[in-house]
């Protein structure tokens, strides 16, 4: 047991770790360090513009999408390389945000279901950030059921026309393309109706509108589709294979999430280390003592639980459903961390100004972002599903709309 | 990265298994358990016999050898069975407190006794409730012979030898603390009953007991608190070793079981309590790995980590062995299913070298510690 790189893998560590100090845009580094939860600082720097020249440079030298093949764009890199190259990238990962859901999930989707011509020309473009994906899934009525979507893709000649509407979708007002699910077959229950497709996102009929989320914030969209054409060329997978081609989607997006989520405990221990309280420092308090070793003991397990999935990676062997545990256990974490650490202040504890709040505001942003993290991406409860059915071996829960035609299932009000 | 066991070490996880599956099944924890032992005699041979007892002992103490690691495997396999048997007190306390701070004579002499399990030994530290400190011990030792009480000790009425904490100049500091060894048959010893009957528990009354010195005058509550980190460590394995079990327990009864019409297991207020305790039990999993690695590297970083898998694996023991009992409902309180004897492990293991309150402030102590440097 021990945390030392094989011969192998320090070689290629050694290789990035120089790669990245020659070619890293260091003059942002002072700015991304300063960044708070949720949020990304690159000063008095365009972050598009940053986020994109970062990307292309990397991609020229062969860094992007490590795990791709080579005439995708990619490395052709081993999962336990691309976990050393995030160490590596360190703060300039926060660069990646615009392309990680093309590179996570999009990509490899695309890559698993479309014609060599498109993969060529798609993918490499993707690879180097030139074209953003966004992926167009979660609808009003089908979030955590998302097979109950209800957009509609009618055959039309050798296109099918579009009418509906997407929601949360992440990045759709910058993305290029879209990855897009729908229903192309009511009279058949709601798995076996589905087709999937991709699209230019400025396709005419195509309108997005941003969502005031409860921090301010516009991070996610609604995405509106009235007679939007999509050539049948661009369907991924056989007609009524969507929710097959999904679960590729899905199964990468676990992964892409589950890694290294923030949880709040390094802020929280400083904060209460500074504190001066009614009584001294927070951190004599007992209450505070008992919530602080709680939360060291799941952000060191998770740490380590980390460290055991890696060591699975380097072994060549692919992590499975195991790997849900780091959202749902970060994710509530950072809400009671919030709610804690502002509840030690008192009223001040109110104050969302960086200037004047303490710790420049950041335990005000978790709580008022936290929420989302427990829903985004498989929400707390499809994740204890996850854990429950597909790791422990528990049975589903009975299912009423399985075996239902779509068009009869029944419908709420809500 | 190898963050994980060795294909020998898991080899030998399941050597110890399969032995204890013969030989610790729950028929024998009940003979103990209903009183018709006092510890597993039969189970304590055979363990003698496989030589697991030196795993971490040196060879030129009669032990194996092998290292610390492989105690850890071993403890959780013990853990899992519930085994009652004076492994850890015997193990995971005496043997390391004379590891630890025995002269060179005191090693050659109790440890391969230890190792080969003709000793058994134990640690007597606590005398009264509330955390134990300098100020809790009042026996006290004068010209090498002891006079108190201890209570409750651990296999006290079944060790040949235990390590006692006596006083040993005035004041309540940690100076006025000194470890001795004493062989406990001619100390008046009655059980006691305890929450946990498959581990026999014992007050000790010492009259002028003889002792012989462990490591230096007044280094006592320093040795102790040594001792009480490595066996944070191999205590916790015990516990993700119950909790396993438990969670896989409770996993099978909740597709077994149907109510309703369907398996309850199926209902997402049953599989989200167990979800929920693979969590915990999966983050005890990772801090007691870490643990074992600073444990068996001697790492400076050892009474963070060992505090730290203390205290998750505390938890997540309580937790899985608690919600076992709720996801057999009725018959998971009855005195024949199998869920208390976990239950009543895991709330003993809480207690047996400090409660999680004491680990929590440890813990944050040493996190302030490290923060400072």
């Amino acid at each position: 047991m021990d945390f030392e790189d094989t011969k192998q893998e320090a070689a290629f560590r050694a290789e990035a770790r120089e790669w990245i100090s020659a070619n890293a845009p260091s003059y942002l580094e002072e700015h991304l360090e300063k960044s708070v939860f949720a949020t990304v600082n690159t000063g008095p720097y365009d972050q598009m513009e940053e986020s994109k020249k970062w990307r292309k440079t990397k991609y020229d030298a062969g860094w992007t999408c490590l795990s791709w093949p080579k005439d995708h764009g990619g490395r052709g890199a081993s999962p336990i390389e691309g976990v050393i190259w995030r160490q590596e990238e360190g703060v300039y990962g926060a660069l990646n945000g615009p392309f990680g859901i093309g590179e996570g999930m999009c990509g490899p989707t695309v890559a698993a279901f479309a014609s060599d011509e498109h993969k060529q020309a798609l993918l490499p473009k993707l690879a180097s950030g030139e074209e953003i994906w966004c992926q167009l899934f979660s609808e009003p009525a089908g979030g955590s059921d998302l097979a109950g979507l209800r957009t509609k893709a009618e055959k039309d000649g050798d296109e099918w026309v579009i009418n509906g509407q997407k929601i949360w979708t992440s990045g759709a007002h910058y993305s290029d393309w879209g990855l897009l699910i729908t229903r192309t077959d009511p009279s058949v229950p709601k798995h076996k109706g589905l087709t999937m497709f991709f699209l230019r996102m400025d396709s005419p009929g195509v309108e997005i509108r941003p969502i005031k989320q409860v921090n301010g914030q516009s991070g996610f969209n609604e995405v509106f589709f009235t007679d939007v054409r999509i050539p049948d060329a661009q369907r991924l997978g056989e007609v009524g294979d969507g929710w097959k081609v999904s679960l590729v989607t899905l199964m990468n997006e676990r992964l892409s999430i589950g890694g290294g989520m923030p949880t709040g405990f390094p802020e929280v221990f400083e904060f209460v280390r500074t504190l001066d309280g009614a009584d001294g420092p927070a951190i004599k308090d007992g209450a505070v003592r008992t919530k602080l070793a709680e939360w060291h003991c799941k952000a060191n397990g998770l740490k380590y639980t980390a460290a055991r999935l890696t060591t699975a990676l380097s072994k060549g062997q692919t992590p499975g459903p195991e790997a849900s545990i780091g959202k749902l256990v970060a994710g509530n974490m950072m809400q009671e961390i919030a709610a804690h650490a502002l509840d030690l202040q008192g009223l001040s504890g109110a104050l969302l100004d960086p200037e004047q709040a303490e710790m420049a505001a950041r335990f005000q942003a978790m709580l008022l972002r936290s929420p989302a993290t427990r829903i985004e991406g498989g929400s707390d409860e499809i994740l204890r599903n996850i854990i429950a059915e597909r790791v422990l071996g528990l049975p589903p829960d009975v299912r009423v709309d399985k075996d239902v035609p779509f068009n009869e299932i029944p419908r709420g009000s809500a | 990265m190898n963050f994980e066991f060795s294909e020998d070490q898991k080899l030998l996880a399941d050597q110890v298994r399969k032995f204890l599956d013969d030989n610790c099944a729950s028929s024998h924890v009940r003979e103990v358990l209903e009183g018709e032992r006092v510890y597993h005699e039969d189970l304590w041979a055979g363990i003698k016999e496989l030589g697991i007892l030196g795993t971490a002992i040196p060879e030129q103490y009669g032990g194996s050898g092998a290292g610390y690691l492989e105690l850890c495997v071993v403890a959780e396999e013990l853990g899992r069975a519930v085994a009652p048997i004076p492994f850890g007190a015997s193990i995971y306390l005496a043997a390391e407190a004379i590891l630890l701070a025995g002269s060179e004579q005191q090693k050659s002499t109790y440890l391969p006794q230890l190792a080969s399990g003709e000793t058994i030994g134990t640690l007597a530290v606590s005398e009264r409730a509330g955390e134990v400190s300098p100020r809790t011990i009042a026996l006290t030792a004068k010209d090498n012979q002891l006079t108190g009480v201890k209570m409750p000790v651990q296999y006290g009425t079944i060790a040949d030898l235990a390590v006692v904490a006596a006083k040993t100049s005035a004041g309540d500091d940690a100076r006025s603390i000194s470890l001795f060894l004493v062989d406990l048959s001619a100390v008046k010893r009655d059980v006691v009953d305890s929450i946990d009957p498959t581990q026999n528990m014992a007050r000790l009354t010492f009259e002028d007991a003889a002792a012989e010195p462990l490591g230096g005058a007044g280094e006592g509550w320093d040795i102790l608190q040594k001792v009480y980190d490595r066996a944070a460590v191999l205590f916790a394995f015990e516990q993700i070793g119950g909790a396993q079990k438990a969670l896989e327990t409770a996993t099978e009864y909740a597709k077994e079981r149907y109510a309703f019409g369907r398996p309850i297991g199926s209902f997402q207020g049953i599989k989200h309590m167990i979800a929920n305790m693979y969590v915990d039990l999966e983050l005890a999993r990772s801090n007691c790995y870490y643990g074992a690695w600073a444990l068996g590297t001697d790492a400076a970083e050892l009474p963070e980590a060992a505090a730290t898998a203390r205290v998750s694996a505390t938890t997540a023991y309580q937790h899985c062995a608690r919600n076992n009992i709720q996801v057999h409902g009725g018959m998971g309180f009855t005195w024949e299913f199998d869920c208390h004897l976990h239950y009543r492990r895991s709330n003993l293991l809480a207690l047996n070298i400090g409660a999680k309150s004491e680990w929590e402030n440890k813990l944050v102590d040493r996190l302030e510690a490290r923060n400072a440097a």
